[in-house]
């Protein structure tokens, strides 16, 4: 099984907003707690280390570019 | 400890008479009398090989080190006739207990079924395993072992190697065709070969502390992360066997080795943890661990076994254990390339597969280490996201580490021959054997690892009887079960544990380790398969 990157659910504007609410009223060492337990709660759901490395890679996709971005700045 | 020598004596040889160029031969060195060097001095001499075992000191170092025994070490010192010694001492454990905070999280049971020998671990000082291991070398005269011989140097040849050791008299030379390097994790012949030894160093601090008590604690493994007696770090206890407890207490980074040990600062500590002061320090020492191995076993004539080849954190009881391990491998293939029965590319196979043994026990040691002393903000916060999911789920408390324990290594090697035939279970090609209960002719119960053992020190053939008198390759020891002669297993766990049917069979290496299985074995295949697993292929 890959990394499913369809759209997968009917509604995707409830579940972004679901997970932006969780955040609601929490400082940001909250958020980033609620955050860590929330990936290891859907990482065990998944349960596949593949597509687990593959949603990593993507989502630290991220952080390449932006430190690309940073380093074309800076030339 | 009264009954158990510790203290050996320096005794000349007459190899040290030797002037010039005229020095002594011998086939096999050991060079290091800690656990791993006893015990395959041992598995030689019990091959038939004459073995001179070296060490540097003349004594059993006492303080806190090994404690846990796995039952894979059980098994080989099965084999070398003191493992009932070990287990009439030692305390039996297979239950751990992992708290956080004031609470429970989880439980486990490293032997969850019946019918083994031997039980998951026992905890035994590692200086009466040392001084066991010593009587039974004391029972073996092809081994000559010399106390207060320190290596200081070696010359490596093509076909051998020669040492220079120093005694209280002088210093003198020795030739042999293999050392066998297992002078610690210090091991200066890991120097001498110019050998590298990379890895990494935790920066947290350990408190070991052995205490007497007399306790109603049950035999289990408890492993507190944030105790309430200890915020913020983690702690084991264990017991031992004469009434000592070992305690380790994770310090800080920073903490000041000298002030940390002083009795005075670890006595309350120690008090709430156990709620009582009613104890004696025996040791307390600070550690700080590494996880580190050589890139080569091998360098020429010189191979390297237990902590000179690899060393782990603690957690995990990986040390002596893998180190024994390593033992059982090399003492088989060593003494097939000494008679000849074997060409010597069978040598590489133990680097093959014991450098991969180390890898698989660093890795784990290394992510119990990490998960006790986490490296980052972001790495402290996902531990705690695991601890507090544990309370509630079970993917949870599967997550948290305080250590995973020693098993045996399932070995991706050119000996094994690959599957052919479909399996449900079963121990696979390069797996160890599985014990399981049976019962000889007269009834009488036994296990199967009693059978290996009578089966001689050979290639084995565990055979599940189909009725038919097979042809077999010479020299092979048999286990038969069922049949006319064969040992009867009236649970049928031996059949479950190897998913055998009748005509199944199973090729055991020496070592206890499958070579080969197949559900109808010609005599075509079992001869390839042990000439593979022999290092002709
Ligand atoms: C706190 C602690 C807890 C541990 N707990 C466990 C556990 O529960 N389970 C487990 O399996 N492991 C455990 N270990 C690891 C275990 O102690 C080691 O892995 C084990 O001692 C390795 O045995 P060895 O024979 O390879 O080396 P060593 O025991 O270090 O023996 C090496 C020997 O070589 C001799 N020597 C050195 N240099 C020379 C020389 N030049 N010439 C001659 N002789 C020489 C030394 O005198 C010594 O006798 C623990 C370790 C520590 C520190």
């Amino acid at each position: 099984m890959a990394l499913s990157t369809r759209s997968n659910f009917a509604k995707p504007d409830d579940a972004f907003r679901a997970i932006v609410e969780a955040h609601h009223g929490l400082n940001d060492e909250q958020s980033a707690d609620l955050d860590a337990a929330l990936v290891l709660i859907l990482a065990n759901h998944i349960g596949d280390l593949d597509v687990l490395k593959e949603a990593i890679a993507l989502a630290a996709q991220r952080m390449l570019s932006a430190s690309q971005q940073q380093q074309q700045q800076q030339q | 400890m009264a009954l158990t020598k510790t203290q050996f004596g320096y005794r000349r040889h007459p190899d040290q008479d030797r002037a010039g160029a005229d020095i002594a031969e011998h086939a096999v060195v050991v060079v290091g009398a800690g656990p791993i060097g006893l015990s395959l001095a041992i598995d030689l001499a019990q091959r038939g090989q004459s073995v001179v075992l070296l060490d540097d000191a003349d004594r059993i170092g006492e303080g806190s080190r090994a404690i846990c025994f796995s039952k894979r070490s059980l098994e080989f010192w099965d084999r070398l006739g003191i493992g009932q010694r070990m287990v009439d001492k030692g305390v039996v454990w297979s239950v751990g207990k992992i708290f956080h905070g004031e609470s429970q999280l989880y439980q486990f049971n490293l032997l969850p079924e019946e019918g083994h020998k031997r039980p998951a671990f026992i905890n035994l000082q590692q200086f009466y395993a040392e001084a066991y291991l010593v009587d039974r070398v004391e029972e073996l005269p092809a081994i000559d072992l010399r106390w207060r011989n320190k290596v200081t140097g070696l010359e490596p040849r093509n076909d051998g190697v020669v040492l220079t050791i120093q005694t209280p008299d002088s210093a003198y030379r020795l030739a042999a065709q293999y050392v066998v390097a297992c002078d610690g994790a210090r091991s200066s012949l890991r120097q001498m070969v110019g050998a590298e030894f990379a890895g990494q160093v935790f920066e947290d601090q350990f408190l070991i502390a052995d205490v007497k008590m007399t306790a109603a604690f049950p035999t289990e493994r408890w492993f507190w992360f944030d105790p309430p007696f200890h915020a913020g770090r983690s702690a084991l206890l264990h017991k031992q066997p004469d009434d000592i407890w070992r305690i380790d207490l994770q310090l800080n980074r920073f903490s000041d080795p000298a002030v940390e040990k002083l009795p005075e600062n670890v006595r309350p500590r120690i008090a709430r943890m156990l709620g009582h002061d009613k104890f004696e320090f025996e040791w307390i020492s600070l550690y700080k661990f590494q996880c580190r191995r050589m890139g080569k076993f091998i360098h020429g004539r010189v191979i390297f076994a237990g902590d000179a080849a690899h060393q782990v954190s603690p957690f995990g009881a990986r040390g002596a254990n893998s180190g024994l391990e390593d033992a059982e491998n090399l003492a088989w293939k060593l003494d097939r390339v000494l008679r000849g029965t074997s060409p010597e590319p069978l040598l590489d196979s133990y680097h093959i597969e014991r450098s991969a043994a180390a890898d698989e026990n660093i890795r784990e040691s290394t992510r119990s280490t990490d998960f006790m002393a986490p490296n980052s903000h972001q790495e402290a916060r996902l531990r705690k996201a695991v601890l507090s999911l544990a309370k509630e789920t079970e993917f949870g408390k599967r997550m948290v580490n305080g250590g995973r324990l020693s098993t045996p290594s399932i070995y991706e090697t050119p000996l094994s021959t690959a599957d052919g035939d479909s399996w449900d279970g079963g121990p696979r090609p390069g797996a160890s054997m599985p014990d399981a209960p049976v019962a000889g002719q007269g009834g009488e119960p036994i296990y199967l690892t009693d059978a290996f053992i009578a089966a001689g020190t050979g290639f084995t053939l565990l055979e599940f009887s189909n009725g038919a008198a097979a042809e077999r390759p010479d020299g092979l020891g048999t286990i038969r079960i069922g049949g006319q002669g064969g040992l009867s297993d009236a649970a049928g766990l031996a059949a479950r544990r190897y998913d055998a049917e009748p005509g199944t069979a199973y090729l055991l290496r020496p070592d206890g380790y499958v070579a080969a299985r197949f559900r109808h074995p010609t005599r075509a295949a079992l001869d390839a398969a042990l000439a593979r697993a022999a290092g002709h292929i």
